[in-house]
Protein backbone atom coordinates (compact mmCIF):
# COMPACT_ATOMS: atom_id res chain seq x y z
CA UNK A 1 0.00 0.00 0.00
CA UNK A 2 1.37 3.41 -0.97
CA UNK A 3 0.15 6.97 -1.27
CA UNK A 4 1.18 8.68 -4.50
CA UNK A 5 0.45 11.74 -6.59
CA UNK A 6 -0.44 10.06 -9.83
CA UNK A 7 -0.49 11.86 -13.14
CA UNK A 8 -3.68 11.52 -15.12
CA UNK A 9 -2.79 10.21 -18.56
CA UNK A 10 -6.30 10.17 -19.93
CA UNK A 11 -9.87 10.65 -18.76
CA UNK A 12 -12.20 9.60 -21.55
CA UNK A 13 -15.99 9.50 -21.65
CA UNK A 14 -17.28 6.18 -22.94
CA UNK A 15 -20.84 7.48 -23.26
CA UNK A 16 -23.82 7.48 -20.89
CA UNK A 17 -21.81 9.23 -18.14
CA UNK A 18 -19.25 6.45 -17.99
CA UNK A 19 -15.56 7.28 -17.95
CA UNK A 20 -12.26 5.47 -18.20
CA UNK A 21 -9.32 7.11 -16.49
CA UNK A 22 -5.70 6.11 -16.94
CA UNK A 23 -3.16 7.08 -14.28
CA UNK A 24 0.58 6.78 -14.14
CA UNK A 25 1.18 4.84 -10.92
CA UNK A 26 3.86 2.18 -11.36
CA UNK A 27 4.25 1.72 -7.58
CA UNK A 28 0.61 0.70 -7.37
CA UNK A 29 0.39 -1.14 -10.65
CA UNK A 30 3.21 -3.51 -9.78
CA UNK A 31 1.45 -4.64 -6.60
CA UNK A 32 -2.20 -4.58 -7.65
CA UNK A 33 -4.23 -7.77 -7.81
CA UNK A 34 -7.64 -8.23 -9.41
CA UNK A 35 -10.41 -7.09 -7.05
CA UNK A 36 -8.23 -4.59 -5.22
CA UNK A 37 -9.04 -0.89 -5.36
CA UNK A 38 -7.51 2.55 -5.15
CA UNK A 39 -8.82 5.31 -2.86
CA UNK A 40 -8.88 8.61 -4.68
CA UNK A 41 -8.93 12.13 -3.30
CA UNK A 42 -10.98 13.86 -5.96
CA UNK A 43 -10.48 17.38 -4.63
CA UNK A 44 -7.41 19.12 -3.28
CA UNK A 45 -9.66 20.96 -0.83
CA UNK A 46 -12.16 19.45 1.57
CA UNK A 47 -15.27 19.30 -0.62
CA UNK A 48 -16.11 16.51 -0.85
CA UNK A 49 -14.32 15.47 2.29
CA UNK A 50 -13.82 11.75 1.85
CA UNK A 51 -11.94 9.81 -0.78
CA UNK A 52 -13.76 7.69 -3.34
CA UNK A 53 -12.83 4.04 -3.98
CA UNK A 54 -12.46 2.59 -7.49
CA UNK A 55 -11.57 -0.96 -8.51
CA UNK A 56 -8.42 -1.40 -10.49
CA UNK A 57 -9.73 -2.04 -13.99
CA UNK A 58 -6.50 -2.73 -15.78
CA UNK A 59 -2.77 -2.59 -15.29
CA UNK A 60 -0.53 -2.01 -18.28
CA UNK A 61 3.10 -1.33 -17.51
CA UNK A 62 3.31 2.01 -15.71
CA UNK A 63 -0.35 2.64 -16.18
CA UNK A 64 -3.41 1.74 -14.16
CA UNK A 65 -6.96 2.28 -15.29
CA UNK A 66 -10.25 2.79 -13.50
CA UNK A 67 -13.74 2.72 -14.90
CA UNK A 68 -16.47 4.80 -13.31
CA UNK A 69 -19.92 6.20 -13.70
CA UNK A 70 -20.90 9.68 -12.58
CA UNK A 71 -23.21 9.05 -9.63
CA UNK A 72 -22.60 11.97 -7.31
CA UNK A 73 -20.44 14.95 -6.49
CA UNK A 74 -17.19 13.03 -6.18
CA UNK A 75 -17.42 11.27 -9.52
CA UNK A 76 -18.72 14.43 -11.15
CA UNK A 77 -15.57 16.31 -10.10
CA UNK A 78 -13.46 13.38 -11.25
CA UNK A 79 -15.11 13.41 -14.66
CA UNK A 80 -13.94 16.99 -15.23
CA UNK A 81 -10.26 16.19 -14.63
CA UNK A 82 -7.94 16.48 -17.58
CA UNK A 83 -4.85 14.61 -18.69
CA UNK A 84 -1.74 16.11 -17.08
CA UNK A 85 -3.42 16.87 -13.74
CA UNK A 86 -2.42 14.92 -10.64
CA UNK A 87 -4.53 12.88 -8.24
CA UNK A 88 -3.64 11.83 -4.71
CA UNK A 89 -4.32 8.09 -4.57
CA UNK A 90 -3.86 5.31 -2.03
CA UNK A 91 -3.48 1.74 -3.13
CA UNK A 92 -3.64 -1.01 -3.88
CA UNK A 93 -6.13 -1.64 -1.07
CA UNK A 94 -8.23 -4.57 0.09
CA UNK A 95 -8.26 -8.27 -0.55
CA UNK A 96 -8.94 -9.21 -4.14
CA UNK A 97 -10.30 -12.31 -5.87
CA UNK A 98 -8.89 -15.68 -4.96
CA UNK A 99 -7.61 -16.94 -8.30
CA UNK A 100 -8.10 -20.60 -9.13
CA UNK A 101 -4.72 -22.27 -8.71
CA UNK A 102 -2.86 -23.07 -11.89
CA UNK A 103 -2.95 -26.79 -11.21
CA UNK A 104 -6.56 -27.15 -10.13
CA UNK A 105 -8.71 -29.10 -12.55
CA UNK A 106 -11.93 -27.22 -12.75
CA UNK A 107 -14.35 -26.69 -15.49
CA UNK A 108 -15.70 -23.29 -16.28
CA UNK A 109 -15.02 -19.91 -14.86
CA UNK A 110 -18.03 -17.64 -15.03
CA UNK A 111 -17.68 -13.91 -14.49
CA UNK A 112 -20.89 -11.99 -13.87
CA UNK A 113 -20.72 -8.23 -14.27
CA UNK A 114 -23.41 -5.66 -13.53
CA UNK A 115 -22.92 -2.08 -14.69
CA UNK A 116 -19.50 -0.68 -13.82
CA UNK A 117 -18.91 -3.80 -11.71
CA UNK A 118 -17.34 -5.06 -14.90
CA UNK A 119 -14.26 -2.96 -14.04
CA UNK A 120 -12.53 -5.42 -11.72
CA UNK A 121 -13.63 -8.47 -13.71
CA UNK A 122 -11.68 -7.51 -16.81
CA UNK A 123 -8.51 -7.37 -14.73
CA UNK A 124 -9.47 -10.77 -13.29
CA UNK A 125 -10.08 -12.28 -16.75
CA UNK A 126 -6.69 -11.02 -17.92
CA UNK A 127 -4.93 -12.50 -14.91
CA UNK A 128 -6.66 -15.86 -15.18
CA UNK A 129 -5.94 -16.17 -18.87
CA UNK A 130 -2.27 -15.38 -18.32
CA UNK A 131 -1.88 -17.73 -15.35
CA UNK A 132 -4.00 -20.52 -16.72
CA UNK A 133 -4.66 -20.26 -20.45
CA UNK A 134 -6.37 -23.66 -20.51
CA UNK A 135 -9.36 -22.44 -18.54
CA UNK A 136 -12.41 -21.41 -20.44
CA UNK A 137 -14.02 -18.21 -19.24
CA UNK A 138 -17.63 -17.27 -19.76
CA UNK A 139 -18.49 -13.65 -19.10
CA UNK A 140 -22.02 -12.45 -18.50
CA UNK A 141 -22.27 -8.71 -18.88
CA UNK A 142 -25.38 -6.93 -17.68
CA UNK A 143 -26.59 -3.35 -18.01
CA UNK A 144 -29.80 -1.34 -18.14
CA UNK A 145 -29.61 -0.92 -21.92
CA UNK A 146 -27.25 -1.46 -24.83
CA UNK A 147 -25.68 2.00 -24.50
CA UNK A 148 -24.49 1.18 -21.00
CA UNK A 149 -22.82 -2.14 -21.84
CA UNK A 150 -19.12 -2.08 -21.12
CA UNK A 151 -16.02 -4.06 -22.07
CA UNK A 152 -17.69 -6.69 -24.26
CA UNK A 153 -14.99 -6.34 -26.89
CA UNK A 154 -12.18 -6.42 -24.35
CA UNK A 155 -13.36 -9.77 -23.01
CA UNK A 156 -13.75 -11.22 -26.51
CA UNK A 157 -10.23 -10.14 -27.39
CA UNK A 158 -9.00 -12.15 -24.40
CA UNK A 159 -10.74 -15.19 -25.85
CA UNK A 160 -13.62 -15.23 -23.38
CA UNK A 161 -17.10 -16.27 -24.38
CA UNK A 162 -19.43 -13.32 -23.75
CA UNK A 163 -23.20 -13.26 -23.21
CA UNK A 164 -25.11 -10.08 -22.69
CA UNK A 165 -28.21 -9.13 -20.74
CA UNK A 166 -29.99 -5.80 -20.86
CA UNK A 167 -32.92 -4.89 -18.66
CA UNK A 168 -34.84 -3.31 -21.53
CA UNK A 169 -33.87 -6.02 -24.00
CA UNK A 170 -32.08 -3.75 -26.45
CA UNK A 171 -29.30 -6.34 -26.63
CA UNK A 172 -28.95 -9.97 -25.73
CA UNK A 173 -31.07 -11.54 -23.05
CA UNK A 174 -33.92 -9.32 -21.84
CA UNK A 175 -33.76 -9.20 -18.08
CA UNK A 176 -31.29 -9.33 -15.25
CA UNK A 177 -27.82 -10.74 -15.63
CA UNK A 178 -28.46 -12.94 -12.58
CA UNK A 179 -31.33 -14.60 -14.47
CA UNK A 180 -29.00 -15.11 -17.40
CA UNK A 181 -26.55 -16.84 -15.07
CA UNK A 182 -29.20 -19.31 -13.97
CA UNK A 183 -29.98 -20.09 -17.61
CA UNK A 184 -26.32 -20.68 -18.48
CA UNK A 185 -25.50 -22.99 -15.64
CA UNK A 186 -24.54 -26.54 -16.50
CA UNK A 187 -26.88 -27.84 -13.86
CA UNK A 188 -26.97 -31.51 -14.57
CA UNK A 189 -24.71 -34.11 -16.02
CA UNK A 190 -21.17 -34.93 -15.04
CA UNK A 191 -19.71 -31.53 -15.59
CA UNK A 192 -17.94 -30.27 -12.52
CA UNK A 193 -19.34 -27.16 -10.97
CA UNK A 194 -18.18 -23.79 -12.26
CA UNK A 195 -16.50 -21.12 -10.18
CA UNK A 196 -18.37 -17.85 -10.28
CA UNK A 197 -16.96 -14.37 -9.71
CA UNK A 198 -19.41 -11.49 -9.54
CA UNK A 199 -19.26 -7.74 -9.20
CA UNK A 200 -22.12 -5.27 -9.44
CA UNK A 201 -24.94 -3.66 -7.47
CA UNK A 202 -25.73 -5.30 -4.13
CA UNK A 203 -29.18 -6.51 -5.22
CA UNK A 204 -27.56 -8.40 -8.07
CA UNK A 205 -24.90 -9.91 -5.81
CA UNK A 206 -27.53 -10.95 -3.34
CA UNK A 207 -29.39 -12.84 -6.07
CA UNK A 208 -26.22 -14.46 -7.32
CA UNK A 209 -25.40 -15.46 -3.76
CA UNK A 210 -28.78 -17.17 -3.58
CA UNK A 211 -28.23 -18.98 -6.87
CA UNK A 212 -24.82 -20.16 -5.71
CA UNK A 213 -26.33 -21.57 -2.55
CA UNK A 214 -29.10 -23.30 -4.43
CA UNK A 215 -26.78 -24.89 -7.00
CA UNK A 216 -23.85 -25.28 -4.62
CA UNK A 217 -21.08 -23.75 -6.66
CA UNK A 218 -18.24 -21.68 -5.22
CA UNK A 219 -18.83 -17.98 -5.71
CA UNK A 220 -16.84 -14.86 -4.89
CA UNK A 221 -18.54 -11.48 -4.87
CA UNK A 222 -16.98 -8.03 -4.79
CA UNK A 223 -18.96 -5.60 -2.64
CA UNK A 224 -19.38 -1.89 -3.00
CA UNK A 225 -19.75 0.07 0.24
CA UNK A 226 -19.35 3.65 1.26
CA UNK A 227 -15.84 3.92 2.67
CA UNK A 228 -14.19 6.42 4.93
CA UNK A 229 -10.56 5.54 5.67
CA UNK A 230 -10.29 2.68 3.16
CA UNK A 231 -7.45 1.07 5.11
CA UNK A 232 -9.29 -0.77 7.88
CA UNK A 233 -8.91 1.78 10.66
CA UNK A 234 -12.36 3.31 11.16
CA UNK A 235 -14.67 0.26 11.02
CA UNK A 236 -17.16 2.28 9.05
CA UNK A 237 -17.60 -0.10 6.12
CA UNK A 238 -18.56 -3.43 7.65
CA UNK A 239 -20.75 -6.26 6.39
CA UNK A 240 -22.32 -8.98 8.47
CA UNK A 241 -20.62 -12.34 8.08
CA UNK A 242 -21.13 -15.76 9.57
CA UNK A 243 -19.44 -16.59 12.85
CA UNK A 244 -20.56 -18.43 15.95
CA UNK A 245 -23.43 -15.96 15.81
CA UNK A 246 -22.21 -13.34 13.38
CA UNK A 247 -19.31 -10.93 13.07
CA UNK A 248 -18.64 -7.79 11.11
CA UNK A 249 -15.90 -7.70 8.53
CA UNK A 250 -14.45 -4.62 6.88
CA UNK A 251 -15.24 -4.28 3.20
CA UNK A 252 -12.11 -2.19 2.66
CA UNK A 253 -9.65 -4.54 4.33
CA UNK A 254 -11.13 -8.03 4.74
CA UNK A 255 -12.87 -7.52 1.36
CA UNK A 256 -14.07 -6.08 -0.96
CA UNK A 257 -14.13 -9.66 -2.29
CA UNK A 258 -15.90 -12.20 -0.09
CA UNK A 259 -17.05 -15.77 -0.47
CA UNK A 260 -20.77 -15.48 -1.11
CA UNK A 261 -21.37 -18.22 1.45
CA UNK A 262 -19.67 -16.20 4.16
CA UNK A 263 -22.02 -13.23 3.95
CA UNK A 264 -25.26 -12.73 5.81
CA UNK A 265 -27.52 -10.91 3.38
CA UNK A 266 -30.01 -8.62 5.06
CA UNK B 1 32.06 40.38 7.68
CA UNK B 2 28.77 39.91 9.46
CA UNK B 3 27.76 36.35 10.01
CA UNK B 4 24.08 35.68 10.41
CA UNK B 5 23.64 33.80 13.64
CA UNK B 6 22.17 30.42 13.00
CA UNK B 7 18.59 30.49 14.27
CA UNK B 8 17.69 27.79 16.72
CA UNK B 9 14.86 25.69 15.33
CA UNK B 10 11.55 26.42 17.08
CA UNK B 11 10.62 24.20 19.96
CA UNK B 12 7.45 22.19 19.38
CA UNK B 13 7.91 19.88 22.35
CA UNK B 14 5.38 20.04 25.14
CA UNK B 15 4.62 18.31 28.40
CA UNK B 16 1.07 17.11 28.61
CA UNK B 17 -0.22 15.69 31.86
CA UNK B 18 3.30 14.58 32.67
CA UNK B 19 3.86 13.06 29.24
CA UNK B 20 6.65 14.46 27.05
CA UNK B 21 5.53 14.95 23.44
CA UNK B 22 7.86 15.77 20.53
CA UNK B 23 5.16 18.02 19.17
CA UNK B 24 1.57 18.85 20.08
CA UNK B 25 -0.06 16.91 17.23
CA UNK B 26 -1.75 13.63 18.09
CA UNK B 27 -4.21 11.34 16.31
CA UNK B 28 -7.69 10.96 17.81
CA UNK B 29 -9.29 7.80 19.15
CA UNK B 30 -11.27 5.72 16.69
CA UNK B 31 -9.77 7.29 13.62
CA UNK B 32 -6.38 5.60 13.64
CA UNK B 33 -7.30 2.03 14.63
CA UNK B 34 -4.55 0.47 16.72
CA UNK B 35 -1.83 2.13 14.69
CA UNK B 36 -1.13 -0.86 12.45
CA UNK B 37 -3.39 0.19 9.61
CA UNK B 38 -1.60 3.47 9.01
CA UNK B 39 1.96 2.37 9.78
CA UNK B 40 2.70 1.74 6.10
CA UNK B 41 1.68 5.27 5.15
CA UNK B 42 2.73 7.44 8.08
CA UNK B 43 5.96 7.54 10.09
CA UNK B 44 4.33 6.93 13.47
CA UNK B 45 7.45 8.11 15.30
CA UNK B 46 6.85 11.63 14.06
CA UNK B 47 3.47 11.92 15.78
CA UNK B 48 3.08 13.70 19.10
CA UNK B 49 1.06 10.78 20.42
CA UNK B 50 -1.38 8.11 19.30
CA UNK B 51 -4.74 7.66 21.00
CA UNK B 52 -5.88 4.11 20.28
CA UNK B 53 -9.45 3.12 19.38
CA UNK B 54 -11.59 2.95 22.52
CA UNK B 55 -11.58 -0.48 24.15
CA UNK B 56 -14.10 -2.05 26.48
CA UNK B 57 -13.95 -5.00 28.89
CA UNK B 58 -15.68 -7.41 26.53
CA UNK B 59 -15.25 -7.37 22.76
CA UNK B 60 -18.05 -5.43 21.07
CA UNK B 61 -19.48 -6.28 17.67
CA UNK B 62 -20.62 -2.73 17.03
CA UNK B 63 -23.71 -1.46 15.24
CA UNK B 64 -25.45 -2.72 12.13
CA UNK B 65 -24.40 -0.98 8.90
CA UNK B 66 -24.62 1.49 7.25
CA UNK B 67 -22.37 3.12 9.82
CA UNK B 68 -20.89 6.03 7.90
CA UNK B 69 -22.30 8.79 5.76
CA UNK B 70 -20.67 11.91 4.43
CA UNK B 71 -22.49 15.22 5.01
CA UNK B 72 -21.63 18.79 4.06
CA UNK B 73 -18.02 19.18 5.26
CA UNK B 74 -18.53 16.40 7.74
CA UNK B 75 -18.98 12.72 8.45
CA UNK B 76 -21.67 11.01 10.50
CA UNK B 77 -20.66 7.73 12.10
CA UNK B 78 -22.34 5.13 14.23
CA UNK B 79 -19.63 2.53 14.67
CA UNK B 80 -20.94 1.54 18.09
CA UNK B 81 -17.52 1.06 19.68
CA UNK B 82 -16.70 -2.11 17.80
CA UNK B 83 -13.47 -3.30 19.42
CA UNK B 84 -11.57 -6.44 20.31
CA UNK B 85 -11.90 -6.05 24.08
CA UNK B 86 -9.18 -5.43 26.62
CA UNK B 87 -7.64 -8.92 26.70
CA UNK B 88 -7.09 -9.17 22.96
CA UNK B 89 -5.95 -5.57 22.92
CA UNK B 90 -3.21 -6.31 25.43
CA UNK B 91 -2.18 -9.62 23.88
CA UNK B 92 -2.42 -8.83 20.20
CA UNK B 93 -2.46 -5.08 19.60
CA UNK B 94 -0.17 -3.66 22.26
CA UNK B 95 3.01 -5.56 21.21
CA UNK B 96 2.94 -3.71 17.88
CA UNK B 97 3.79 -0.44 19.61
CA UNK B 98 6.99 -1.83 21.15
CA UNK B 99 8.68 -1.15 17.81
CA UNK B 100 7.83 2.52 17.96
CA UNK B 101 9.00 5.51 19.91
CA UNK B 102 5.69 7.31 20.23
CA UNK B 103 3.53 7.89 23.31
CA UNK B 104 0.49 5.63 23.33
CA UNK B 105 -2.65 6.79 25.06
CA UNK B 106 -5.26 4.09 25.52
CA UNK B 107 -8.90 5.09 25.38
CA UNK B 108 -11.35 3.10 27.50
CA UNK B 109 -15.10 3.02 27.93
CA UNK B 110 -17.35 1.19 30.35
CA UNK B 111 -21.04 0.99 30.98
CA UNK B 112 -20.55 1.49 34.70
CA UNK B 113 -18.05 3.24 36.92
CA UNK B 114 -16.80 -0.15 38.10
CA UNK B 115 -16.02 -1.15 34.54
CA UNK B 116 -13.91 1.98 34.03
CA UNK B 117 -12.01 1.23 37.23
CA UNK B 118 -11.46 -2.39 36.23
CA UNK B 119 -10.21 -1.40 32.77
CA UNK B 120 -7.88 1.23 34.23
CA UNK B 121 -6.42 -1.20 36.76
CA UNK B 122 -5.85 -3.83 34.09
CA UNK B 123 -3.92 -1.33 31.98
CA UNK B 124 -1.91 0.14 34.86
CA UNK B 125 0.76 -2.55 34.59
CA UNK B 126 1.06 -2.43 30.79
CA UNK B 127 3.55 -0.53 28.68
CA UNK B 128 1.38 2.43 27.83
CA UNK B 129 1.88 6.15 28.31
CA UNK B 130 -1.51 7.29 29.50
CA UNK B 131 -5.22 6.71 29.66
CA UNK B 132 -8.13 8.55 28.11
CA UNK B 133 -11.55 7.98 29.62
CA UNK B 134 -14.07 8.10 26.81
CA UNK B 135 -17.12 9.39 28.64
CA UNK B 136 -18.68 10.66 25.47
CA UNK B 137 -19.40 8.04 22.83
CA UNK B 138 -22.77 8.96 21.34
CA UNK B 139 -23.20 5.54 19.80
CA UNK B 140 -23.69 3.28 22.74
CA UNK B 141 -26.62 3.44 25.05
CA UNK B 142 -25.70 3.43 28.68
CA UNK B 143 -28.06 1.99 31.22
CA UNK B 144 -28.64 5.46 32.53
CA UNK B 145 -29.54 6.63 28.98
CA UNK B 146 -27.15 9.56 29.26
CA UNK B 147 -23.46 9.53 28.56
CA UNK B 148 -21.25 9.94 31.59
CA UNK B 149 -20.03 13.23 30.15
CA UNK B 150 -23.57 14.60 30.18
CA UNK B 151 -23.91 14.16 33.91
CA UNK B 152 -21.59 16.21 36.16
CA UNK B 153 -21.97 13.89 39.17
CA UNK B 154 -21.36 10.74 37.12
CA UNK B 155 -18.34 12.42 35.56
CA UNK B 156 -16.93 13.38 38.93
CA UNK B 157 -17.47 9.93 40.35
CA UNK B 158 -15.87 7.98 37.50
CA UNK B 159 -12.88 10.30 37.21
CA UNK B 160 -12.14 10.35 40.92
CA UNK B 161 -12.49 6.60 41.29
CA UNK B 162 -10.19 5.90 38.34
CA UNK B 163 -7.77 8.55 39.62
CA UNK B 164 -7.52 6.77 42.98
CA UNK B 165 -7.06 3.41 41.33
CA UNK B 166 -4.13 4.25 39.04
CA UNK B 167 -1.10 6.49 38.71
CA UNK B 168 -0.99 6.68 34.89
CA UNK B 169 -1.51 10.11 33.31
CA UNK B 170 -5.28 10.49 33.00
CA UNK B 171 -7.16 12.37 30.29
CA UNK B 172 -10.93 12.66 30.02
CA UNK B 173 -12.71 12.92 26.67
CA UNK B 174 -15.71 15.22 26.82
CA UNK B 175 -18.91 15.40 24.85
CA UNK B 176 -20.05 18.57 23.10
CA UNK B 177 -23.66 17.45 23.57
CA UNK B 178 -24.06 19.46 26.77
CA UNK B 179 -25.19 22.97 27.64
CA UNK B 180 -22.11 23.92 29.67
CA UNK B 181 -18.97 22.02 28.77
CA UNK B 182 -16.80 24.21 31.02
CA UNK B 183 -18.61 23.02 34.15
CA UNK B 184 -18.03 19.38 33.14
CA UNK B 185 -14.36 20.10 32.52
CA UNK B 186 -14.14 21.68 35.98
CA UNK B 187 -15.60 18.52 37.46
CA UNK B 188 -12.84 16.53 35.79
CA UNK B 189 -10.19 18.85 37.17
CA UNK B 190 -11.62 18.65 40.68
CA UNK B 191 -11.77 14.87 40.46
CA UNK B 192 -8.07 14.71 39.63
CA UNK B 193 -7.88 14.45 35.84
CA UNK B 194 -4.53 15.47 34.31
CA UNK B 195 -6.13 16.83 31.16
CA UNK B 196 -9.30 17.04 29.11
CA UNK B 197 -9.77 16.09 25.46
CA UNK B 198 -12.47 17.96 23.65
CA UNK B 199 -14.48 17.30 21.76
CA UNK B 200 -16.05 14.00 20.77
CA UNK B 201 -18.69 14.04 18.03
CA UNK B 202 -22.02 15.88 17.98
CA UNK B 203 -25.13 13.75 17.62
CA UNK B 204 -26.70 14.30 14.25
CA UNK B 205 -28.55 12.57 11.43
CA UNK B 206 -29.16 12.51 7.69
CA UNK B 207 -32.13 11.30 5.68
CA UNK B 208 -32.48 9.75 2.22
CA UNK B 209 -35.58 11.61 1.05
CA UNK B 210 -36.30 9.34 -1.95
CA UNK B 211 -36.86 6.39 0.35
CA UNK B 212 -37.68 8.39 3.48
CA UNK B 213 -35.09 6.33 5.31
CA UNK B 214 -32.33 7.35 7.68
CA UNK B 215 -28.89 7.23 6.06
CA UNK B 216 -27.48 5.49 9.13
CA UNK B 217 -28.98 2.24 10.30
CA UNK B 218 -29.00 3.57 13.88
CA UNK B 219 -30.82 6.70 12.61
CA UNK B 220 -28.52 9.05 14.56
CA UNK B 221 -24.75 9.14 14.77
CA UNK B 222 -21.83 11.37 15.67
CA UNK B 223 -20.85 14.30 13.44
CA UNK B 224 -17.17 15.08 12.92
CA UNK B 225 -15.02 17.00 10.45
CA UNK B 226 -14.69 20.65 9.38
CA UNK B 227 -18.43 21.20 9.98
CA UNK B 228 -17.90 21.07 13.76
CA UNK B 229 -14.66 23.03 13.99
CA UNK B 230 -16.02 26.47 14.94
CA UNK B 231 -18.08 24.96 17.76
CA UNK B 232 -15.20 22.82 18.99
CA UNK B 233 -13.00 25.89 19.00
CA UNK B 234 -15.52 27.89 21.03
CA UNK B 235 -15.67 25.04 23.54
CA UNK B 236 -11.89 24.90 23.90
CA UNK B 237 -11.92 28.66 24.45
CA UNK B 238 -14.57 28.37 27.19
CA UNK B 239 -12.89 25.44 28.92
CA UNK B 240 -9.51 27.18 28.83
CA UNK B 241 -10.99 30.03 30.84
CA UNK B 242 -12.42 27.60 33.39
CA UNK B 243 -9.63 25.10 34.14
CA UNK B 244 -5.86 24.98 34.60
CA UNK B 245 -5.27 21.41 33.41
CA UNK B 246 -4.13 21.05 29.79
CA UNK B 247 -6.63 20.76 26.96
CA UNK B 248 -6.34 18.57 23.88
CA UNK B 249 -8.28 20.36 21.13
CA UNK B 250 -10.19 18.12 18.71
CA UNK B 251 -12.76 18.77 16.01
CA UNK B 252 -12.38 19.21 12.27
CA UNK B 253 -8.66 19.91 12.17
CA UNK B 254 -7.42 19.56 8.58
CA UNK B 255 -4.59 22.09 8.36
CA UNK B 256 -1.85 23.70 10.45
CA UNK B 257 -3.98 26.84 10.50
CA UNK B 258 -6.85 24.89 12.08
CA UNK B 259 -4.51 23.43 14.69
CA UNK B 260 -3.08 26.86 15.49
CA UNK B 261 -6.56 28.23 16.05
CA UNK B 262 -7.11 25.58 18.71
CA UNK B 263 -3.73 26.28 20.30
CA UNK B 264 -4.35 30.01 20.43
CA UNK B 265 -7.82 29.36 21.88
CA UNK B 266 -6.21 27.41 24.70
CA UNK B 267 -5.35 23.87 23.62
CA UNK B 268 -1.90 22.67 24.61
CA UNK B 269 -2.14 19.86 22.09
CA UNK B 270 -4.47 18.92 19.26
CA UNK B 271 -5.68 15.67 17.76
CA UNK B 272 -6.57 14.85 14.16
CA UNK B 273 -9.59 12.59 13.65
CA UNK B 274 -11.52 12.60 10.40
CA UNK B 275 -8.53 14.29 8.74
CA UNK B 276 -6.73 10.94 8.74
CA UNK B 277 -9.36 9.56 6.35
CA UNK B 278 -8.99 12.52 4.02
CA UNK B 279 -5.21 12.30 3.85
CA UNK B 280 -3.18 10.08 6.18
CA UNK B 281 -0.39 12.65 5.98
CA UNK B 282 -2.45 15.46 7.52
CA UNK B 283 -0.90 15.01 10.99
CA UNK B 284 2.60 15.31 9.49
CA UNK B 285 1.58 18.27 7.33
CA UNK B 286 0.11 19.96 10.41
CA UNK B 287 3.36 19.46 12.36
CA UNK B 288 5.42 20.89 9.49
CA UNK B 289 2.97 23.75 9.05
CA UNK B 290 3.09 24.72 12.72
CA UNK B 291 6.88 24.75 12.57
CA UNK B 292 6.83 26.96 9.50
CA UNK B 293 4.37 29.35 11.18
CA UNK B 294 6.66 29.57 14.19
CA UNK B 295 9.69 30.36 12.05
CA UNK B 296 7.80 33.00 10.09
CA UNK B 297 6.44 34.62 13.24
CA UNK B 298 9.62 34.25 15.27
CA UNK B 299 7.95 32.10 17.88
CA UNK B 300 10.62 30.14 19.71
CA UNK B 301 8.41 27.92 21.79
CA UNK B 302 4.93 26.64 20.99
CA UNK B 303 3.98 26.91 24.67
CA UNK B 304 4.26 30.67 24.42
CA UNK B 305 1.12 30.96 22.27
CA UNK B 306 -1.16 28.49 24.06
CA UNK B 307 -4.30 30.40 24.99
CA UNK B 308 -2.77 33.73 23.91
CA UNK B 309 -5.80 35.00 22.07
CA UNK B 310 -5.67 38.76 21.73
CA UNK B 311 -9.20 39.93 22.46
CA UNK B 312 -9.94 43.60 22.07
CA UNK B 313 -10.72 45.14 25.45
CA UNK B 314 -14.33 46.14 25.83
C1 LIG C 1 -15.31 6.82 12.60
C2 LIG C 1 -15.05 7.47 13.92
C3 LIG C 1 -14.86 6.69 15.06
C4 LIG C 1 -14.61 7.27 16.29
N1 LIG C 1 -14.40 6.47 17.39
C5 LIG C 1 -14.09 7.05 18.58
C6 LIG C 1 -13.77 6.25 19.71
O1 LIG C 1 -13.76 5.02 19.66
N2 LIG C 1 -13.47 6.88 20.88
C7 LIG C 1 -13.44 8.24 21.00
O2 LIG C 1 -13.14 8.75 22.08
N3 LIG C 1 -13.73 9.02 19.93
C8 LIG C 1 -14.05 8.46 18.74
N4 LIG C 1 -14.31 9.27 17.65
C9 LIG C 1 -14.29 10.74 17.82
C10 LIG C 1 -12.96 11.33 17.40
O3 LIG C 1 -11.91 10.86 18.20
C11 LIG C 1 -13.02 12.85 17.47
O4 LIG C 1 -13.23 13.23 18.80
C12 LIG C 1 -14.12 13.45 16.62
O5 LIG C 1 -14.25 12.75 15.41
C13 LIG C 1 -13.91 14.93 16.32
O6 LIG C 1 -12.69 15.16 15.65
P1 LIG C 1 -12.55 15.27 14.04
O7 LIG C 1 -13.55 16.28 13.59
O8 LIG C 1 -11.14 15.65 13.80
O9 LIG C 1 -12.87 13.91 13.51
C14 LIG C 1 -14.57 8.69 16.41
C15 LIG C 1 -14.76 9.47 15.27
C16 LIG C 1 -15.00 8.89 14.03
C17 LIG C 1 -15.19 9.77 12.83
S1 LIG D 1 -13.48 2.38 5.43
FE1 LIG D 1 -12.50 2.56 7.36
S2 LIG D 1 -12.44 0.46 7.98
FE2 LIG D 1 -13.21 0.33 5.98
Amino acid sequence: MVQVDAKILENRELGSQRYKMALSAPQIGCQAKPGQFIHVRVSKGFLPLLRRPFSVHRVQGQKIEILYKVVGKGTEILSRKKGGEYLDILGPLGKGYQLPSATSKISDIILVAGGTGVASLLFLAESISVANPELSILVLVGAKNREELLCEGDFRRLGCRVEVATENGTRGYKGLVSELLEKCLPLSGDRPKPIVFACGPSEMLKMIGKISRKHRFPCQVSLEERLACGVGACLGCVVKTKGSTYTYKRVCKDGPVFDAGELIWE
Amino acid sequence: MMRKAKEKPPNLAIKLAGISLKNPVMVASGTFGYGEEYAQLVDLNRLGAIVAKTITLKPRLGNDPPRIVETASGVLNSIGLQNVGIDTFINEKLPFFKEYDVPLIVSIAGETTDEYVQLAKTLQGEKITGLELNLSCPNIKYKRKLMFAQNPQATHQVVSRVRKAISLPLMVKLSPNVTDIASIAKMCEEAGADGVSLINTFTGMAIDVENRKPMLRQVTGGLSGPAIKPIALRMVYEVHKAVRIPIIGIGGIMTAGDALEFIIAGAKAVAIGTGNFVDPLIPIKVIDGIREYMVNNKIKDIKSIVGRLKCPKS
